[in-house]
């Protein structure tokens, strides 16, 4: 329990150390807005249309392959850290686990799920 | 011991782990290794003018990390029209908490033994007394899985901060870091789970105490030696995580002027630096952590050095100066790996970004589950 208690005072001394700082430059900075200072940087040009634009459907595939594997780590770690005392049938199911997932590894590289270009 | 007690140690342990560990290294890393490093590689001078009060000599530029700070607090915080004002004030602490929160379970030497310390199959074993944990901050079960939870939380940081600044390069950055940092979490956990396998748990003190045993009576079975090539993917993995050079895209100036934090000035600015800088220094101390050893001097166990097979120590030592040698062997392992990364950073040419895809998820992940596959057989068959 303590363990944790720890954890949760270095969490509110992060909290604290950014807000401190962050304030110290709201007290201490000057403030003289402008129009041009409020614009975007874009190179030194008038910023043109939003910059919330449409994004690129690779962004979504790296996502889903990112929840997919890293949900693999997920079942595999608890596995991984008992795995001496299971032996040998803790290694089939392992196996056989991770050989469907290679599978479907496979098959994504195959379709091109994985190239950027 | 009482609860009072128990908590006044805890913010103690705080004080000094990111206080005078994490940040100073972190800061200071910010100038000798990214600005007086580059420097020498480069072959030109550095900074080299700003003087402490009363000492006239620049003090290999440490003085300018003081004075950068303080130009920071002095200087305008200035918020796009457009920004989200609320997500671009709040990206800054976004970034550092994660950044801060992961020091938590990094031991820097053995639990504290109450009793006399003595070793019993090349483990510390505590006579007339108990362990208590004085070196860590929380000393977690579950600790390495909260490594894993806490880091893919720094994603976010770079997410909010790109899109909060509503500005096309911040955007692309805040993007770019997170498919990247994303694509290395997955090798980040696949390649540690090799190690996990051998030694079975996910304590990192413990971890670090497995460590202590020798293979064959003399070797260190540090993670290095049983798991080289977890090493290496981890070591990657890791700075990708960190948007390190060579893997540093997401702030790649020729292409996106400063990437997500394009539209940050002022303290916040300052804030978003040092947390890079901070998680650069942890990657060094998870590293040494998990695979060099962590606090471990070779065949140095609680009372002293013990060299070949034997029941009474070769050179007998006092506890304190075990732990002394302990700390300062975890922070001399935690700095090589700091050093490591800031030269890879001269060494290599900043990948493309197709580059770094390729090779997080066609080499860096197939590689792992081959390791884990080969680490898990080969345990298999030598029990």
């Amino acid at each position: 329990m303590i363990d944790y208690v720890a954890i949760l005072m270095l969490g509110l001394v992060g909290v604290a150390m950014c807000a401190t700082v962050v304030a110290l430059s709201v007290l201490f900075g000057p403030r003289n807005p402008s129009r041009w200072k409020g614009t975007a940087y874009e190179s030194g040009s008038e910023p043109f249309g939003d910059a919330r634009i449409r994004l690129d459907v690779k962004y979504y595939m790296i996502a889903i392959s990112f929840i997919m594997f890293d949900v693999e780590a997920v079942f595999l770690l608890p596995w991984a850290v008992v795995a001496k005392d299971y032996g040998a049938y803790g290694f089939v199911v392992a196996m056989v686990f991770v050989t469907i997932l290679v599978v479907g590894l496979v098959y994504e590289w195959q379709k091109g799920g994985l190239e950027w270009d | 011991m009482d609860l009072v007690w128990e908590l006044l140690i805890i913010l103690l342990k705080i004080v000094v782990v990111v206080l005078l560990f994490a940040f100073p290294i972190g800061s200071l890393m910010t100038l000798l290794g990214d600005r007086k490093q580059s420097s020498l590689i480069q072959n030109r001078i550095g900074p080299n003018r700003a003087r402490l009060p009363g000492i006239n000599h620049p003090l290999v530029g440490i003085p300018h990390f003081l004075a950068d700070g303080l130009k920071m607090i002095f200087k305008e915080d200035i918020i796009p029209r457009q920004a989200n004002r609320f997500w671009h004030t709040l990206a800054p602490a976004i970034s550092l908490f994660p950044a801060i929160a992961l020091w938590a379970v990094i031991p820097f030497s053995d639990h504290y033994c109450t009793g006399t310390a003595t070793m019993v199959d090349y483990r510390d074993v505590c006579v007339d007394g108990a362990f208590y944990n004085l070196f860590s901050i929380s000393n977690l079960e579950a600790g390495l899985l909260y490594v894993f939870a806490i880091s893919a939380v720094s994603v976010y940081g770079a997410a909010i901060a790109g899109w909060a600044s509503n500005s096309k390069f911040s955007l692309l950055g805040g993007l770019r870091s997170s498919a990247q940092m994303i694509s290395y979490e997955v090798t980040m956990g696949l390649s540690l789970a090799g190690i996990l396998i051998i030694y079975g748990t996910l304590n990192l003190n413990e971890m670090v105490v497995v460590q202590g045993q020798l293979l064959w009576d003399w070797l260190p079975m540090w993670g290095i030696v049983v798991q080289p090539l977890a090493f290496f993917l981890f070591l990657a993995a890791m700075m990708a995580e960190t948007k390190r050079a060579p893997f540093d895209v997401p702030e790649g100036e020729s292409e996106i002027v400063a990437g997500y934090f394009t539209e940050f000035s002022s303290m916040k600015f300052a804030v978003i630096q040092l947390s890079e800088y901070v998680a650069t220094v942890f990657v060094g101390s998870l590293v040494s952590t998990v695979f060099l050893g962590g606090w471990q001097v070779p065949w140095l166990y609680g009372d002293g050095f013990y060299f070949g097979n034997t029941d009474e120590p070769s050179i007998p030592l006092p506890y304190w100066l075990v732990i002394v040698l302990r700390v300062g062997s975890f922070s001399i392992k935690t700095l090589f790996i700091l050093w490591l990364q800031f030269m890879l950073r001269w060494t290599l040419p900043r990948f493309r970004y197709d580059q770094i895809m390729t090779l997080g998820w066609k080499i860096l992940l197939p590689l792992s589950l081959a390791n884990l596959v080969i680490t898990a057989f080969v345990v298999l068959v030598l029990l």
